[in-house]
């Protein structure tokens, strides 16, 4: 029977895993890396902000993307949640509003891997109330 | 919310906001009391006592890019239809304790939902905030500290994807092994 995975066993990972760490070291530099930024906030929680960004980690994970996934509050964007924030390197941020597991399958497959935008982009110039 | 480790998400997420070094969120299962004890407590900015009277208010938020907080009202509501309770503590420059107790019978009680999935989103960030979780239920307890984790990984992120998919099996297992109810 396995044994109940503890704090021994991490130190086991982490010797390994840093040994592969050592050997691609540009991985450092957040501003090389597609930065997706997940608005976390009531309105986002309650309309499914942790399972967008639970699949977002694990499908970049997956397809060997080097991403950062964060969260983050809320934008003001609340009627369009779950929201996130795309930097592509040396680009401007763009801003996804529904982001649901479908759509965000849509994000990676055209946007971070093709450079595509795709539908459901929130202008910037859009502003809330208390702007005006 | 449709569970409670979605509240847990969520009131957490006003920890963060108060710059809090050090957040703990301890869940205790009390079957023959028929309670559950949900406590986060955070060591941020806090409140002042005016900004504590107004803050299980829907209509009172400190952000700005909207009028309504909601978080701890629909907390506090939950709690209360479950026969339970609710409090909140504060003080400025100390930080803030929240305690909910849920009917843990109930039938209005919230399910407790994705947990592993919540607390891994919480620790497995690049942030220098740490947590310390604990789970207590009459099978046993669980607790898990990311400034130990933090130590043993060294310079490892703790968002590495191995580290992460470790993580999940290690909450996931001993979980299962206190039995923590759903």
């Amino acid at each position: 029977m396995n044994r109940i995975k503890s704090l021994a066993g991490l130190k086991k990972l982490q010797s390994e895993v840093q040994s592969k760490i050592k050997l691609r070291e540009n991985g450092d530099n957040p501003e090389n890396l597609v930065q997706i930024k997940v608005s976390m906030a009531t309105c986002g929680i309650a309309s499914g902000a942790k399972d967008t960004m639970n699949f977002l980690i694990e499908e970049l994970d997956h397809q060997g993307i080097d991403a950062i996934v964060t969260q983050t509050g809320c934008m003001g964007y609340c009627y369009a949640e779950p929201t996130i924030e795309l930097t592509i390197p040396g680009k401007q941020p763009v801003v996804y509003g529904f982001v649901n597991k479908t759509k965000a399958l849509e994000i990676i497959e055209k946007h971070i891997k093709l450079n595509e935008m795709v539908n459901g982009i929130i202008p910037v110039a859009y502003s809330t109330i208390d702007n005006h | 919310m449709k569970d409670l480790s979605l509240h847990i998400l969520d009131i957490v997420q006003n920890s963060i906001r108060a710059k809090a070094k050090l957040i703990g969120i301890e869940i205790n299962e009390l079957p023959k009391e028929n309670q559950l004890f949900i406590t986060i407590s955070d060591d941020g900015t806090g409140m002042s006592p005016e900004q504590l009277k107004s803050a299980i208010d829907p209509f009172y938020t400190s952000r700005i890019t909207r009028k309504v907080g909601l978080g701890l009202s629909l907390f506090k509501q939950n709690a209360e239809l479950t026969g339970g309770k609710f409090n909140i503590e504060s003080k400025l420059g100390k930080g803030t304790k929240v305690t909910a107790v849920f009917g843990l019978n109930h039938l209005d009680r919230p399910v407790m939902g994705d947990l592993v999935g919540t607390l891994l989103i919480l620790i497995c960030t690049p942030s220098a905030t740490d947590y310390v979780f604990k789970h207590q239920t009459p099978s046993g307890e669980f607790a898990l500290d990311t400034r130990e984790i933090k130590q043993t990984l060294e310079n490892v992120p703790i968002s590495h994807p191995e580290v992460r998919s470790f993580l999940k099996e290690m909450l996931q297992e001993n979980l299962e092994q206190i039995q923590i109810t759903e």
